[in-house]
Parts: structure tokens; sequence; C-alpha cells
């Protein structure tokens, strides 16, 4: 599903992503770990393409198509959904419309018809429930003067109403309070699925006691250094990153 | 995965209303003196004090010049280089049925989506369409008359109601208000009427369609509407023309008067040929709109969406004199390209508890100069006047402005004027969010803009607000990437 090879990122002339070794098979989910200023934000922005960044060296495809050599709009058409740790705010967009334009710019990419408002409403009302939302937050606009945790589920309402195949969520668990981080674990666990991929960016064992992870990766300098089990989350909370990082240094 | 067409195609603008009529025209050389004013009133069929009306504006202009404080910048016009009528009919009357309208016309406004058929126009609005300096066919007339309504053409409306024109005309945009006011009493060929009798609300949007054809020619339009003691009445305007390389001028006066209790809504489309990428050809959109809320608890809105033409000098203004009357200003302005704005509105409140609402968005692209002027004049004896201005621009790119001049006279003092003002680029973080969630660049633009607008097209009616959204999108195309 998603191979990255040795994957150099720069921003200007400072190299920030030092040759990324990832695989991720359908299905499965991946922990991203590491110490501030690693670089895990900065891999899952390049993988969805923001401009700003440049792509050094190495290669990431999704099914085998180059994903760096398209538009972050086909990278979406071609199922890759990011979750920003800071979502943005749009004002008097509806969430309603966003939604319906954002799902109907994916059917038309991928060649499928688009679906009328009441056939769309339908989808997003499915998805807006099985997150756990009120119906109201669609006729508010896009994420303005949402609360911290209004804003991580209405990321997960994205991803649930678009259905990608591979979804990069940076932080759903940064700034939530007990309840809300239950309610966007829970959701994370929900979208999990047999013919998707899933990696998700923390710094917190709490979130993965929800969302149990297949593999663990801690990245340090810019670089996957460590893998393994889900164990490594809890070992990584006990230890901290210093000896990694001496390791690696 | 295939490359995006539509990236590429975007990048070049679309003007879709920019096609030519082929038609046989009645035509004044270009040229202006008493002759050719004589000539038009003629044409017209008008009574002798419309014709003294006119030659006294005519010499009144021949003092004036020119004004020069706004922010927009042109060549000198050449006021003899103009004909200042034309007209697709060989006979100066409006056809009477559609049945005598000649079939390229109705083609044309088809082609428009403005069809005059009344049993394929929109449902629920009325349409007077004037073509150069004509009116060539006016909707639904039968069926307002019944209601006592009366909406027809100006050249109609002089013939046929001539005091109630007479005793109306030039009483808000008196003839030399300025320089284009001025100009446009002199020459006015056509517009609209609408007359709303005491009590009766108008069961119909009311519109004209202002389309330019010919070359060479200004179109100078008038348009007076009168709601009566408690009516109410919602009308609309759109506007276009052929693409062309040279500049035509369009210089209208619109008046409008509310008595007691009564209502008007007043909306404009504008979507004028802008002129092209280089600044090439165009609309010179020069006009006087101004509405007077003569009695106690009148009301008048305007809104505006102004997409069209190279220049728009525009200042829809109320003049609040009635007792708590009510006059509301909503304006969404673009410019891209080299289209320049200067665009805005004053409210005049003589009247005590009078209010006003100002909301201006603007929004700049490519070379694009966006200008909001605004006053806000609060008289000595208007007591517990209020006022709440904002405005908005939004700039896409770093190549265009948006300016804001806000004056704000206050004469008593028991009013309230509250003026906020913001200015913003399109993030680049909200573009990259809504193009993660697979939006082409432009459709992200467009939605930003529309959320940027929503306060005001949310005035429109439905029909138009969908248009204007679309507008919207047309317009700003190629402003990124
Ligand atoms: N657009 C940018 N411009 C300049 N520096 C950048 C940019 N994006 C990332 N960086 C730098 O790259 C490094 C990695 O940042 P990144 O946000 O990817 O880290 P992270 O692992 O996500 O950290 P955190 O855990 O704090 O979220 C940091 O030093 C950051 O300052
Ligand atoms: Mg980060």
């Amino acid at each position: 599903m998603l191979n990255v090879e040795g994957l150099h990122a720069a921003v200007g002339d400072r190299p920030i992503l030092r040759g990324v070794e990832l695989t991720l098979r359908p299905g499965e989910v991946h922990a991203l770990m590491g110490p501030n200023g690693s670089g895990k934000s900065t891999l899952v922005h390049v993988l969805a393409g923001r401009p700003g960044y440049r792509v050094t060296a190495g290669r990431a495809t999704l099914d085998g198509v180059d994903l760096l050599a398209m538009e972050p709009e086909q990278r979406a058409g071609a199922g890759v959904f990011l979750g920003f740790q800071h979502p943005v705010e749009i004002p008097g967009v509806s969430q309603q419309l966003f939604l319906k334009t954002a799902l109907n710019a994916l059917r038309r990419r991928r060649g499928e018809a688009e679906l009328d408002a009441s056939d769309c409403r339908e989808r997003i009302l499915r998805a807006t429930r099985s997150i756990g939302l009120e119906e109201s937050i669609l006729s508010r606009s896009v994420n303005a003067g949402f609360s911290g945790g209004e804003k991580k589920q209405n990321e997960l309402l994205q991803m649930a109403t678009l259905t990608p195949r591979l979804a990069l969520l940076d932080e759903m668990d940064s700034g939530l309070d007990i309840d809300a981080l239950a309610r966007v674990s829970q959701g994370i666990q929900a979208l999990r699925g047999p013919d998707r991929a899933i990696l998700l960016v923390t710094h917190h064992q709490r979130m993965l006691d929800w969302v149990v992870p297949d593999r663990v990766h801690v990245m340090i300098e810019g670089r996957i250094v460590l893998s393994g089990g889900s164990d490594l989350a809890r070992e990584l909370e006990r230890r901290g990153y210093g000896w990694l990082m001496e390791e690696a240094a | 995965m295939n490359p995006e067409p539509a990236v590429a195609s975007a990048l070049s603008r679309s003007y879709k209303h920019g096609f030519v009529t082929a038609i046989q025209a009645d035509t004044l050389p270009e040229g202006l003196d008493e002759g050719v004013i004589r000539r038009i009133s003629d044409k017209k069929g008008e009574p002798e004090w419309m014709l003294v009306w006119r030659l006294a504006a005519y010499r009144h202009w021949l003092g004036m010049t020119e004004p020069r404080w706004s922010s927009v910048r042109y060549p000198a016009i050449d006021y003899q280089a103009i004909s200042y009528y034309s007209s697709p009919f060989a006979d100066a009357r409006t056809p009477v049925s559609l049945a005598e309208v000649d079939p390229k016309l109705l083609a044309t406004y088809e082609k428009l989506g403005i069809p005059l058929d009344e049993r394929l126009s929109l449902a629920g609005v009325a349409v007077d369409a004037v073509f150069d300096s004509v009116s060539v066919a006016t909707t639904h007339q039968k069926m307002l008359a019944q209601k006592g309504i009366i909406f027809c053409s100006m050249s109609e409306a002089v013939r046929e109601h001539g005091e109630l024109v007479r005793h109306h005309l030039g009483t808000v945009v008196p003839s030399g208000d300025n320089f284009f006011a001025a100009l446009n009493a002199a020459v006015f060929s056509d517009g609209t009427f609408c007359y709303i009798p005491p009590g009766v609300r108008c069961p119909m949007e009311l519109s004209t369609y202002f389309r330019i054809n010919a070359a060479r020619t200004g179109q100078f339009e008038r348009t007076l509407i009168i709601a009566d003691r408690d009516s109410y009445v919602s009308y609309l305007e759109g506007c276009t023309a052929p693409m062309r390389d040279n500049h035509q001028l369009h210089a209208a006066v619109v008046e409008l008067v509310a008595l007691e209790g009564a209502e008007i809504q007043y909306a404009t489309v504008q979507n004028w040929y802008p002129g092209d990428e280089e600044g090439r050809g165009g609309i010179y959109n020069f006009v006087t709109k101004r509405g007077v809320c003569r009695g106690a608890r009148s009301r008048i809105s305007w809104t505006q969406v102004e997409t069209g033409s190279a220049i728009t000098w525009k200042y829809p203004s109320v003049i609040l004199l009635g007792e708590g009357s009510e006059g509301r200003f909503n304006s969404v302005a673009v410019t891209h390209h080299h289209q320049q704005a200067d665009t805005g509105t004053k409210m005049i409140h003589l009247g005590a508890n009078t209010r006003s609402s100002i909301l201006s968005k603007g929004i700049s692209a490519g070379h694009g100069h966006n200008a909001y002027r605004g006053l806000v004049k609060i008289n000595a004896a208007a007591d517990h006047a209020r006022n709440h201005s904002r405005c908005d621009s939004l700039l896409l790119g770093g190549s265009c402005s948006a300016h804001t001049y806000p004056y704000i006279e206050v004469k008593n003092a028991s009013a309230r004027v509250e003026h906020e003002a913001t200015t913003s680029r399109i993030g680049e973080d909200q573009l990259f969010y809504a193009r993660q969630r697979g939006l082409l660049a432009e459709e992200a633009v467009a939605l930003i803009v529309h959320g940027f607008c929503a306060e005001v097209l949310r005035e429109l009616p439905m029909e138009f607000a969908v248009e204007a959204r679309k507008l919207l999108a047309v317009t700003l195309e190629g402003s990124v990437g």
C-alpha cells in the first residue's frame, strides 16, 4: 500500500527528513512517535503534498503509484487523507457545503458520478453519527470557533465522510480532555478497516490503549531509528527518547 | 494519474457573455450636441417637458468637469467619439408583442439565460430587457397591472405616466448632481420605471437585464422606482456586454423613493465585460444610485455583487429622511487582472431614530485595485441615529491592492457610529487544507471566497445568489497557481 523509501526532504536549504523508510499494508495501523521537531509532521505533510517542502531524494508510492509527482488534490483523489494537527478555519463556509464539495470533487476525480444533494446529506449524516457528533455541527462554518476537541473530532468526521485508503493522522490526541480523548480514539478505532491503512502520529500511550497499533516507529532527526510492536510505545513512555538519541548521535 | 485539465484551462479567464448579436441597428452618429438630444427625445416621442429637462441638464453638464477625486485611473474619455443612441428597432417604439420582436434579439436573451417568453421565464421574476438604448420587452406587465403595479420601460412611462414620472424624476438624483448624472439626464435613452401602489406587496421580483451590444455606443439608462405607503418591492438588475478591445461607457442613474412604511430591496449582479488580462477593453461603469427614505419607517437596501467592468465607480446611497427609516448597503466587489473598483455608499441621516448598516466585502486578485469609499453623515436633527459599518478586504496574490476610505461626519451627540475594517490574504493554510480534501486550487479559492461573501450573498434572492456564486468563481479563475 504505502511505500516510502529513502525519503529526504528540506525546507529551503535545511534538510529535515533524512532517509525515511516506511511500509504500511492494507488494514494496518502504525504509530509514529519521536521527540518534538524530529520531523513527524513534516513526513505526513510531504506525503500529502504541502507546498513549501522540497523532496531531495527518495520515493513514496501508494499502491505503486508515485505520490510525489502529484498535486495535493490528486493525492487526495488517490485516497490520501491528512488529519491536521491544527485544522484550518474557513469562515462562512458551512461544514455541510465543504463536505459535499469535497465528496463530489473526490468522486469526479475517481470517475464516479457525483452524488445529489440528498445522497450527500445522507452520507454526511451517517458519518456524523458514527463519530458521535451532533448534526448541528454541519451548519457551522468549517472549524470556526470549534473547541480543540471538536476540531479533532471534525477531522475524523471528514475522514469518515471521504473514506480514504490511507489516513495520516497528526496528533489527533493533543490538547484533548480525558473524555474527548476517549471519543477521538474510539472514532479512529471505528475507522479501522481491512482496506485502509492508518499512520498515527502521537506522543502518548493513552491513545494507543484504545487504538492498538500493529507497528510503532520512532523518528529521530528525520529518520526512523527504531520500529517494533505495540510494546515499544509502552517502553518509550517509561524510558523516554534519551537513550535512542544517544544511539542515533 | 491523469494530469488535471482543469488546472491548465483555469489559467485563462472565460467571460461567458462576450458574444455579439449581428442585428440591423438604428444608431445615431458619434458625437453630442443639442441636436442629438432633440433627436433622442424625438425618437422616443417624448413630451416637451422632458426635452426641456434634458436640455437644461446638457447645458449644466457643459460647464462641469469630470470628477478626479476617486482612486480609479483611466485615459480621458472623448465624449464626441461615442454614439448616444442605438436601437435594434427601426421604429423607436417598443414592439407591442414578442411576435414583433426580431428572433435574433429573443435568441440573445435566451443565450444569456433570460428567456423573454413569460411561459419560459424564471418563476416569480418579471423582466424588462434593455438592449443598447431601448427596452426590448417587458414581461408580466398585465398580471402586475391587476394589482395596480406599473412596471414598464422608462420611455413608456414618460409617455403613459408622465405626471408620476415628472413628479419624481430628478428628485433623488438632481440632473446637475455630478458630471455623469448630468450627462445621463441629458441623453438617457431607456431604463425601467416601477410604481407600487399603497399597501401592495409586489408578488414577483421585478428585474431589468441590461445588455450592451453595439460598438462605440454608450449606455445611459435611467431607472426610477417609487414604493408608495406600506408597499414592498424587490428589484434586481443584471448586466452583460460583448468582449471588445475598446472601452465602452455605461453611465446610469437609479432613483428610489420609499414613502411611509414602504420597503425597497434593490439588488445588482453586475457582470459587464471586464476587459482582458492585459486590461484591454471593458466597460467603464460610472453609475449614480441613490434612494430616499422619504416616509417614516421606510426602508431601502442596496445589495450589489460587482464582478465585471474595467472600472466600477458607484456609491449606492440612502437619504434617511423619514423618522425611524433604515438604509442598508451590502456589497461584494471583485477586481482581477487590471480591473479597478472604487465603490461604497453614503448614508445620510436626516431624521430621528434612523438606522443604517454597511457591509462591504472587497476581493482583489491579479493587479486588481479595490477601494471602499463610504460616507456616514449624521445631521444635527438626527437624534439617536445609528450606523454600523464593516469593510472586509480579501487579497489573492501580491500585486493587487485594497483600500478603505471611511468618512464619518457626526453633528448630533446622541448618534452611535461604529466602523470595523479587516484585510486578510487567502491563506496558504486554507488552500492546502481544501486541496487536501480533494478540491482543485480554483475550487478551493471559489469556496473560500464564497465563505468570505456569504453574509452578502444571503441578501440576494435564491436564483441570483446561485448565479452570483458562479460569477465569483468565474471571475477569479486563474487567480492562483
Ligand atoms: N515550513 C517550515 N519552515 C521551516 N522549518 C520547518 C518547517 N516545517 C518544519 N520545520 C522544521 O522542521 C523540523 C521538524 O518539524 P516537524 O514539525 O516535522 O516536527 P514534529 O516531529 O512534528 O514535532 P512535534 O512533535 O513538535 O510536532 C523542526 O525543526 C521545524 O522547525
Ligand atoms: Mg508535529
